[in-house]
C-alpha cells in the first residue's frame, strides 16, 4: 500500500496473513498534532510500529539563517507551542552566551517566574488531553479552565497568550505590570484547588488506574540509550533535571524538588507531571516573594504610572470602555521606561535597545537604537558557535547556534526534547494493544512543532 | 461590513420559507471536523472549553469523521507533506460542507515563507470563511463562526 | 572529574584521530577526524571515569565555499559526572559519508535519518537511512546553504485562485469539487 507519503513498500509488505495494517493517520482526534503511527496488528495486539513524522515541518532553522538574530524569537514561539517563553528563554540564552552577556537580576527572576508559569500550562495541557482520552472529559475541561486564568496572568505581562515573543537579547521586553503579584498568586491558589480536584478524581480511579498502570513502559537502560530526558525520564527512576544539573537563570536559589518515578509506565507519567505541577508553583511563590524590588513603571516626572493603563485594552478583549477614550501618547514615548529599563535589560549597547526617552532626545542613543535595528546592521555577535539548553516541558531543550559574525545566525540548531522519545517510542507501543497507543501517546506529550520543527 | 449576498433563491413564498429554514437548521447545528495541526490548536481548545464556550453557538460537536461531519475547521499550518492527507479529508466530506481557514497560516501561509509550507490552503480545498489571527483569539473565532453562519443562511439549500 | 583533564585524556588516547581540541565559551569540543568517530565514541561511553551515557544531540552544519564543506556535530552528555562534551567532524562533499553511532546508541538512529534528509551526508552502515521530515519525492537537501528558501516543489496542484468571485466557496450547491 504505497502512497506518496510512503519511502517505500516495505512496512506494508511485512504484515502476515492472519495480520491487519492500520494506519493511525496524520489527522486524528487526540489533539496533539500531526503524526503518523503505521500498525500491523494481529487482533488487538499490536506487532510492530513505524512512526512517520514531518507532517508540521515548517522550516523553522532555515527560516532563522535568513533573519536577524531579534527576529527568530517568534519562530521560537511557535517550536513548544504551549509553553513558549520557555523556548524563547532557551534561545535568549544561547546567543546570550555567544556575546556574553549578563542578564541582570530582577530580569532572571522574571524570566524563573515566567518558565514555570509556561510549564505549568504544558502540564495541564498534556494531562489534560491524556486524561480526555481516556474518556475523562471532565477533568479536561477543568484543567483548560485553569490554563485560562494563568493564560490570563501571562497577558497581563506579556500581552498575548499564546504567542508571546517575550524574551529579548539581553533580558525581558518588559517589566512585570503592577499588581501581577497578587493576580499570581491568587491564579495559583486556584489552579492548586483545580489540582487537588483532579487528584480526587483521577489519581485513584480504577478506570484510569488500570488503562495506565504497567502500559507504556520504557526501561531506564532504553530511556538512556535513546537519549531521553524530562518528565519521561524521571519516571523511570532518574533523577536528571537540568535545572539542578546546570543550574541556569537564578534556580540555585531556590528549593524545589525533583519528583521520580520508578516503574516508567503511564501512571508515573502522570504522577510526575502532576506533582512538578506543585513544584512550579513552589517556585513561582518563592520567587514572588524574593524578587529585587523596584518601581515597576514611572512617567518622566516621576510619578508612578498604572502599568494596567498601558496594556491594550482593545488586544485583550476588554472593549466595553473603549468608545469614549481619548487618544494617549505611549508613556514610554515620556521616558517611564528609564528607571526601570536598567533593571530588566542589560546595559551592554550591542543587543538591547536604549530607552526610548534616550533614543528621542540623544543622538548617541539614536544611532545606538538605528545599529541594532536596521538591516545591514543589527546584533553580531562575535564568530563561535554554543549549545546551550534549558529545561522544557518535556525534557532538554538545546539551543546550538552558530555565528560567523554577521546579523544573520550561520546556523541555529533546536535540539527538540521529544524527538528522541518518539524515536524509542516504536518499541513501548510494541509491546501492548491498540487501545494502549492512545494512553501511552498521551503521556509522551509529543509536541508537532517542536519535533519536526 | 455587510456579507454579500449568494445566489438569491428562486421561487416563491413556501420555496423562500423553506430555504431559510434549511438555513437556520444548518448554521445552528454545525459538526466541525477539528483538522489541528499546529498552535492554533490550543486556541481552538480555548474556544471550545468553558471560558469562550463554541458550543452555545451550536458548533459545539467535534465530529472526527469527514463522513460525518459539515465544517472543515482547518487550525494550523499546512505543511507540502500535509497537503494530499488535507485534500482527501476534504474529498471524503458529504455536501452540504464548509471550510472554515483558522489562523494565519492557513489563511496565507503566514510568516512561513519557505520550501516546506503551503501559503494558504484556498491553493488546495475552496475556503469559505477566513479567520485571521496568530493565533486568533477566540472572540475573533466566534466572530469568524457567526459571519460563516450568516453566509450559511443567506446561500441557497436544497434537500437533494 | 575536571573538564581539562576530559580533553587531555581524550587527546592522549588517540593521538592520532584527534586534530584539534579547545574550550571556548566553557565548553569542551574535539574535532576529530571522521572515520575515528565510533572508537571515540565507544571510548567515551565505556570509560570508567568520563562515562558519557547519553548522546545529547547530532546535528551538522553547512559550512558553504570551504572545504570540507559539511562538519558533524555530536553532543555527549555525562549525568552522573554532570559533564558535556561537543565532538565534530568534517565531511568532504564528494564523500559524503560518515560511519554511524546507531550501533553504540539507538537514539542515534533518527537524528542521523535527519541530517541525511537535510544536508545529505550519508552515514554509512545505518540499519534504515531514508527521509524524515520531508516526503520522499523531495528533491534536494533543503538546509544545504545552496537550496534556495523558497523553492516549493508541491504534492498537490495549487488551485487557481479567484480572488474576486465566489466561485471559491462550497455551499450546498452541486457542484464538483476543485
Amino acid at each position: 500500500m504505497t502512497d506518496r507519503l510512503d519511502q517505500d513498500n516495505t512496512f506494508f509488505e511485512q504484515t502476515g496473513k492472519r495480520e491487519m495494517f492500520v494506519n493511525f493517520g496524520p489527522s486524528h482526534p487526540s489533539m496533539h498534532g500531526v503524526i503518523r503511527i503505521k500498525l500491523i496488528a494481529d487482533g488487538e495486539f499490536v506487532k510492530k510500529t513505524e512512526i512517520d513524522i514531518g507532517y508540521l515541518h515548517r522550516g523553522f532553522e532555515k527560516e532563522c539563517e535568513s533573519c536577524p538574530y531579534p527576529n527568530g524569537f517568534p519562530y521560537t514561539d511557535r517550536l513548544n507551542y504551549v509553553s513558549p517563553l520557555i523556548n524563547n528563554f532557551g534561545f535568549a540564552k544561547a546567543v546570550e552566551d555567544l556575546m556574553g552577556l549578563t542578564v541582570p537580576e530582577r530580569g532572571e527572576y522574571i524570566r524563573v517566574i515566567m518558565s514555570e508559569l509556561s510549564r505549568i500550562t504544558d502540564h495541564l495541557t498534556c494531562v489534560g488531553a491524556c486524561t480526555m482520552e481516556l474518556g475523562a472529559f471532565t477533568a479536561f475541561l477543568y484543567m483548560m479552565k485553569a490554563r485560562e486564568w494563568l493564560y490570563e496572568v501571562i497577558e497581563s505581562v506579556t500581552g498575548a497568550h499564546l504567542t508571546v515573543s517575550y524574551a529579548r537579547i539581553g533580558g525581558v521586553k518588559a517589566d512585570l505590570p503592577e499588581g501581577f503579584s497578587e493576580h499570581c498568586l491568587k491564579s495559583l491558589s486556584d489552579v492548586s484547588g483545580v489540582l487537588d480536584e483532579i487528584d480526587v478524581l483521577m489519581t485513584r480511579n480504577r478506570i484510569f488506574y488500570d488503562r495506565t498502570r504497567d502500559v507504556g513502559v520504557m526501561t531506564r537502560e532504553e530511556a538512556i540509550a535513546y537519549g531521553v530526558t524530562g518528565p519521561f525520564l524521571r519516571s523511570t527512576g532518574i533523577d536528571y533535571d537540568v535545572r539542578k544539573a546546570f543550574p541556569y537563570h537564578v534556580y540555585d536559589r531556590f528549593d524545589f524538588e525533583i519528583p521520580v518515578g520508578w516503574r516508567g509506565d503511564n501512571y508515573d507519567r502522570y504522577l510526575v507531571r502532576m506533582e512538578e505541577m506543585r513544584q512550579s508553583i513552589r517556585i513561582i511563590r518563592q520567587a514572588l516573594d524574593t524578587i529585587p524590588p523596584g518601581p515597576t513603571s514611572v512617567d518622566s516626572e516621576g510619578n508612578v504610572i498604572n502599568a494596567a493603563a498601558m496594556a491594550d485594552l482593545g488586544k485583550t478583549g476588554r472593549t466595553k470602555n473603549l468608545i469614549n477614550l481619548e487618544a494617549r501618547v505611549e508613556p514610554t514615548l515620556e521616558g517611564s521606561e528609564k528607571r526601570i529599563h536598567a533593571q530588566v535589560r542589560d546595559a551592554c549597547r550591542k543587543a538591547g535597545l536604549p530607552p526610548k526617552d534616550q533614543t528621542y532626545t540623544n543622538i548617541e542613543s539614536l544611532m545606538n537604537h538605528f545599529k541594532i535595528v536596521m538591516d545591514g546592521h543589527g546584533v553580531r555577535p562575535p564568530k563561535g558557535e554554543t549549545y546551550s539548553f534549558v529545561e522544557g516541558g518535556n525534557g532538554e531543550l538545546g539551543f546550538y547556534v552558530v555565528s560567523d559574525g554577521t546579523d544573520h545566525p550561520w546556523r541555529v540548531r533546536c535540539r527538540p526534547p521529544c524527538f528522541p522519545i518518539m524515536s524509542g517510542l516504536h518499541n513501548i507501543l510494541e509491546k501492548g494493544q491498540i487501545a494502549d497507543i492512545v494512553a501511552t501517546f498521551g503521556t509522551v506529550n509529543m509536541i508537532a512543532g517542536e519535533l519536526d520543527r | 461590513m455587510e456579507m454579500t449576498s449568494y445566489s438569491s433563491p428562486k421561487g416563491g413564498f413556501v420555496a423562500t420559507s423553506a430555504n431559510q429554514f434549511l438555513g437556520w437548521g444548518r448554521k445552528y447545528s454545525l459538526f466541525l471536523y477539528p483538522f489541528i495541526t499546529a498552535c492554533c490548536g490550543m486556541e481552538y481548545m480555548s474556544a471550545a472549553c468553558s471560558h469562550y464556550d463554541i458550543d452555545r453557538f451550536g458548533a459545539g460537536l467535534p465530529r472526527f469523521s469527514a463522513r460525518q461531519a459539515d465544517l472543515l475547521l482547518v487550525a494550523g499550518t499546512i505543511t507540502e507533506k500535509m497537503a494530499p492527507v488535507l485534500k482527501q479529508v476534504h474529498e471524503q466530506m458529504c455536501l452540504p460542507k464548509w471550510v472554515m481557514a483558522f489562523g494565519v497560516c492557513t489563511c496565507t501561509g503566514g510568516f512561513y515563507d519557505n520550501y516546506a509550507v503551503v501559503p494558504g490552503i484556498d491553493r488546495i480545498v475552496p475556503v469559505d470563511i477566513y479567520v485571521p489571527g496568530c493565533p486568533p483569539r477566540p472572540e475573533t473565532v466566534l466572530d469568524g463562526l457567526i459571519k460563516l453562519q450568516e453566509k450559511i443562511q443567506n446561500s441557497e439549500h436544497s434537500l437533494t | 572529574m575536571d573538564q581539562n583533564s576530559i580533553l587531555d585524556r581524550v587527546k592522549k588516547e588517540f593521538p592520532d584521530l584527534v586534530l584539534e581540541t579547545h574550550s571556548r565559551l566553557g565548553q569542551d569540543t574535539v574535532i576529530i577526524s571522521k572515520s575515528g568517530i565510533v572508537e571515540i565514541a565507544r571510548f567515551l561511553k565505556e570509560d570508567e571515569k568520563l562515562k558519557f551515557n547519553m548522546l545529547a544531540d547530532l546535528t551538522a552544519v553547512d559550512y558553504w565555499k570551504e572545504k570540507p564543506r559539511f562538519e558533524v556535530v555530536y553532543h555527549f552528555l555525562s549525568m552522573e559526572n554532570k559533564l558535556r562534551l561537543r565532538v565534530k567532524a568534517r565531511v568532504e562533499e564528494s564523500d559524503c559519508e560518515i560511519p554511524t553511532l546507531s550501533g553504540l546508541w539507538p537514539g542515534a538512529n533518527w537524528y542521523e535519518r535527519e541530517v541525511f534528509d537535510m544536508f545529505g551526508i550519508r552515514f554509512t552502515g545505518h540499519p534504515d537511512l531514508k527521509r524524515i521530515l520531508m516526503y520522499p519525492d523531495f528533491e534536494g537537501h533543503p538546509l544545504r546553504k545552496d537550496y534556495p528558501k523558497t523553492r516549493h516543489q508541491p504534492l498537490v496542484e495549487y488551485r487557481e485562485l479567484n480572488l474576486h468571485g465566489n466561485e471559491n466557496t462550497t455551499t450546498s450547491r452541486k457542484k464538483e469539487n476543485d
